[in-house]
């Protein structure tokens, strides 16, 4: 079955920190947010959960770029995730959720599963 | 002799790359030099412009500095335009005077072309050329959802990414079939239109426009040759450059026929005293709208005006590889394949969306030109077949077949003759390069330096590496001391770069001397190189993504993802009164405390959010920030010293907390840590430290470069008997130089064993000043020293800066679910299922 998604407005320009991340709850639970300002797409999303330490930290890791790849290294144990594809460079097995986000005027768009709708369907 | 006079008319890339070149040389001393500006603003990087828009200041993007100016003695005349041009008495007219020359340099470049269309004049048309067009298009763009770009040539795709990242839906209008016509062939330019559709852009093209009108839905309404139109906020026109050539025709210069002034061989125009480099040369017939060309012809004239006689501007190569909209295009040579005789190989491969052309002579032996788009992997490799002759293979096909389908590897610099050209800005070839690097040059940064390789639009960054690291390979020379993949440099040599050219942000560092976007080795690495050259507070805007998460947010990440705090307690030595205070904070957020090794007071368990709160009662009561977060002096341990014990011969506390104050916010390779002991009983365990201070009856000892931690080291004895001012001096110049030169994340002990001659090579270095640096050692701590902030008490001061301790920006309320705790030993720790 499709997994019913909705696009939910998480957060304004305003909040971003340019060449650096952000995290906001959604009903996924925590996700980071990056804007790099000098790449095109400029914005991307993926799971704010570290999953080495289990801790909620991602956003705040420093972001750069290995191979022309976005990355972000994770703050405590400095693996490196492909912002793109959420794949660990370090660990094959290992990768984190990413999500689809978009700027609409001055609000930043996340889409995540809609989890009412999932719960009615089940 | 009175000196004569030079006046450069135009400061732009061009023009000031000339005066780089002309005040280098021998003859610069015999002119008086005046430039003219018709801009507001300092030459700036015109092939970078779009990045304006992208958060790079005018200062980013400046190829030089006023005070660069000053320092050679050059008068800049900015926003300054010159109207008038009299050649017999050799004199030119502005609104603020008239000035009398001996030779005279157009470099005036060029102004957008702007097709003769009904209602171009609309406020809301633009052109795509100076910073003042920006902030223009950047006002338009704040009320407007789309953009409209008119050209779809380099610079129009350019103008389309910049409308996109203004937040605009874009348009490019082309009225040629397809895109980057001058470069691309029918199916490259599909390739390219579909690449960039997917990104958002529309693309529309063979439309000629007949008027600009008022729009119904949005601003304007264009109209179409073919009776279709497109409703758009505002439009940019980037349908091509004309030569600035107005000052030569209004005087009588030989001009071309569609504009451009006329130069020779040696950049000359008909009039002998007179030359023209730039955009607005027109050099048989052609003029060159690249800056590879532009500085070709600075150098070429700044060797002319030199004596140089065999000095000549013989053409250029137009080749060029970019990025456009994140798209890979590449186009060489006769990529049109406009050579008799000339034949095609195509790689296109619709599924990868990877297309590549090479265009080769008749009999099959040379490369003449090439074009790809998609992947520019190839690039190197075929311009240099291209450029240097180089003999195809037997199977040519092979060059541009993805490896895994029989194509060959990519052209290794052992492959390249001595002619090949690397650098083409500057016209540097592998056989310089061999030169510099017999002479001397052993890395990278040198070889750069004596050669100007790679300081002109930085293309060849990649490409100059191999070939020095092959070559200083092949000699036996040990290479890569890089510090990653961004930066061909090591940290020695970044600071060396940051210091001496006075960059002050990580943008304009990696832009300049650098490749990509950077990543977690070289930004927090470039971070502290800025904080201890320039000492701006770590949060400023331009600093935020660069620091370890310990250094943003100020405190030491655990486990859990919440922070420990630790407050500065100079020398150990803390009143009743504020250890209350400790106390108190720590009870009511149920912080787990612990007592340090370096004598403070570690509170663990605070959230993001919480720590603004907790440093603004600590502010209250007169703490500062300790540091315990960053690379930099994190404490200094005393014992009680003479005040109080019986033996001690010297005041150790109060030397600590001096040593303390002075060092605190230091940042450096990595920590730092002193000790004082009051005498030879070495309660502080000093020789266990980076600086140890011991008390002698007559001042005090010095060690250096101990340390604890995984692999210990006793520090050297390095000065005895010193008085105070002494001791703080010496500390100062070790310091610094251990600041300027260490290696990233070096301790003081593993850099002062690295450094030839160790130990005694130090001592004459700090103590007999071998090196003649110590003054400026010293003028450089004390700068440090008086520029010193509180980084928490600045940073709770600013609610812009407290923005950043939100753990959800959208939800202030919501606990970060993973951080569970239970209790031990009478105070709260964590409980984490670990992954």
């Amino acid at each position: 079955m499709k997994t019913h998604t909705s696009w939910n407005a998480v957060c304004t320009v305003d909040d971003l920190v340019p060449e650096s991340g952000i995290a906001v709850w959604t009903e996924e639970g925590p996700v980071a947010v990056f804007y790099l300002p000098h790449r095109l797409p400029a914005l991307f999303a993926i799971s704010h959960t570290d999953p080495f330490s289990g801790a909620n930290i991602l956003a705040r890791g420093i972001t750069g770029d290995l191979k022309g790849n976005a990355v972000v290294a994770s703050p405590l144990y400095k693996q490196h995730f492909n912002l793109k594809t959420g794949a660990c460079l370090e660990d094959d097995s290992v990768s984190v959720k990413t999500y689809s986000v978009l700027l609409d005027g001055n609000r930043i768009l996340l889409e995540t599963a809609d989890v009412q709708r999932q719960a009615v369907a089940a | 002799m009175s000196k004569k006079t030079l006046i450069v008319i135009g400061n732009g890339m061009v023009g000031h790359h000339f005066l780089e070149q002309f005040v280098a040389s021998s003859k610069a001393a015999d002119y008086e030099i005046i430039v003219f500006g018709e801009e507001k603003q300092l030459a700036y990087d015109r092939v970078h412009l779009s990045e304006y828009f992208s958060g790079s200041t005018h200062a980013d993007l400046a190829m030089g500095t006023t005070g660069w100016y000053t320092g050679q003695g050059i008068e800049l005349r900015l926003n300054e335009p010159v109207t008038a041009l009299d050649r017999e008495q050799r004199t030119l007219t502005t609104p603020q005077g008239e000035y009398n020359y001996d030779e005279l340099v157009l470099a005036t470049g060029s102004f957008p072309f702007v097709p003769p269309i009904e209602g171009r004049e609309h406020p809301h048309c633009f052109v795509y050329r100076t910073l003042e067009d920006l902030d223009a298009i950047r006002a338009s763009a704040h009320e407007g959802k789309s953009g409209v770009v008119v050209g779809g040539g380099l610079l129009g795709l350019e103008a389309a990414n910049a409308l996109t990242s203004l937040g605009l839906k874009a348009h490019v209008v082309e009225f040629a079939p397809r895109l980057m016509p001058v470069q691309l062939d029918a199916d490259g330019g599909a390739l390219l239109r579909h690449k960039i559709e997917e990104l958002g852009v529309q693309v529309h093209t063979e439309k000629a426009t007949t008027a600009i009108v008022e729009g119904e839905n949005a601003r304007l309404r264009m109209n179409f040759s073919d009776d279709s139109h497109l409703e758009t906020d505002l439009i940019v026109f980037s349908a091509g450059i004309r030569p600035q050539d107005t000052l030569a025709r209004t005087s009588g210069l030989e001009v071309g026929e569609r504009g451009g002034i006329v130069v020779n061989d040696q950049c000359t125009t008909s009039d002998p005293h007179i030359h023209a480099i730039g955009e607005c040369a027109l050099w048989e017939q052609r003029i060159f709208g690249l800056v590879a060309p532009g500085y070709t012809m600075a150098r070429t004239l700044a060797s002319v005006l030199n004596g140089d006689n065999n000095a000549a501007f013989t053409g250029a190569d137009m080749s060029t590889k970019l990025k456009l909209l994140g798209v890979d295009v590449g186009s060489i040579g006769d990529a049109h394949a406009q050579t008799p005789g000339a034949r095609s190989i195509r790689f296109n491969d619709e599924q990868a969306g990877h297309y590549r052309r090479m265009v080769i002579s008749e009999n099959g032996k040379t490369l003449l030109g090439a074009i790809l788009v998609g992947d520019n992997s190839h690039y190197d490799s075929l311009l240099q077949y291209a450029l240097n002759d180089i003999p195809l293979p037997e199977n040519p096909e092979t060059l541009i077949l993805p490896e895994n389908q029989g194509g060959a590897p990519a052209l290794g610099p052992d492959a390249l003759p001595e002619t090949a050209s690397i650098c083409s800005c500057h016209n540097v070839t592998k056989g310089d390069i061999c030169k510099a690097i017999d002479a001397g040059c052993a890395d990278f940064g040198s070889v750069k330096a004596e050669t100007k390789a790679s300081t002109g639009c930085g293309g060849c960054t990649a490409l100059l590496k191999n070939v020095v690291d092959c070559e200083l390979e092949k000699r036996g020379v040990e290479v890569s001391k890089d510090i990653c993949e961004h930066f061909p440099y090591s940290r020695q040599e970044l600071f060396h770069l940051v210091r001496v050219n006075g960059i002050r942000t990580f943008r304009s560092l990696i832009r300049q001397h650098g490749m990509g976007q950077g990543c977690d080795i070289c930004k927090p690495a470039v971070g502290s190189i800025l904080a201890s050259c320039w000492n701006e507070h770590i949060l400023a805007t331009d600093h935020v993504p660069l620091q370890d998460t310990n250094d943003t947010f100020m405190a030491n990440m655990q486990k859990n993802g919440t922070y420990s705090i630790v407050p500065r307690i100079p020398g150990g030595e803390i009143t009743p009164d504020k250890l209350i205070v400790l106390g108190e904070v720590a009870k009511e957020y149920d912080l787990y405390t612990k007592i340090t090794g370096g004598q403070r007071v570690d509170l663990f368990g605070a959230t993001l959010s919480q720590l603004p709160e907790i440093w603004e009662k600590l502010i209250a009561a007169g703490f500062e920030t300790g540091h315990a977060y960053g690379k930099s002096l994190r404490t200094v341990k005393s014992c009680v010293g003479n005040t109080w014990c019986r033996y001690g011969v010297q005041d150790s506390v109060g030397m600590a907390i001096r040593l303390e104050d002075r060092y605190k916010g230091l940042r450096a390779p990595h920590k730092v840590k002193m000790a004082v002991s009051g005498c030879t009983r070495e309660c502080a365990e000093a020789q266990s430290k980076d600086f140890g201070v011991i008390a002698t009856e007559n001042g005090w000892n010095l060690y250096v470069c101990g340390n604890g931690g995984m692999r210990p080291r006793h520090a050297d004895l390095f000065a005895t008997d010193l008085s105070d001012d002494e001791l703080i001096r010496t500390i100062d110049r070790v310091v610094m130089l251990y600041v300027r030169t260490a290696d990233r994340l070096q301790r003081t002990s593993v850099w002062m064993e690295n450094l030839e001659g160790g130990l005694e090579y130090l001592k004459q270095v700090v103590l007999e000043d071998s090196l003649g640096i110590c003054a400026e050692l010293e003028e450089h701590m004390a700068g440090i020293v008086d520029t010193y902030q509180c980084e928490w008490k600045t940073a709770v001061e600013d609610p812009e800066k407290r923005k950043r301790f939100r753990e959800f920006v959208n939800l202030p309320e919501q606990k970060d679910p993973v951080q569970q705790w239970t209790s031990e030993r009478g105070q709260r720790r964590p409980v984490l299922e670990s992954a």
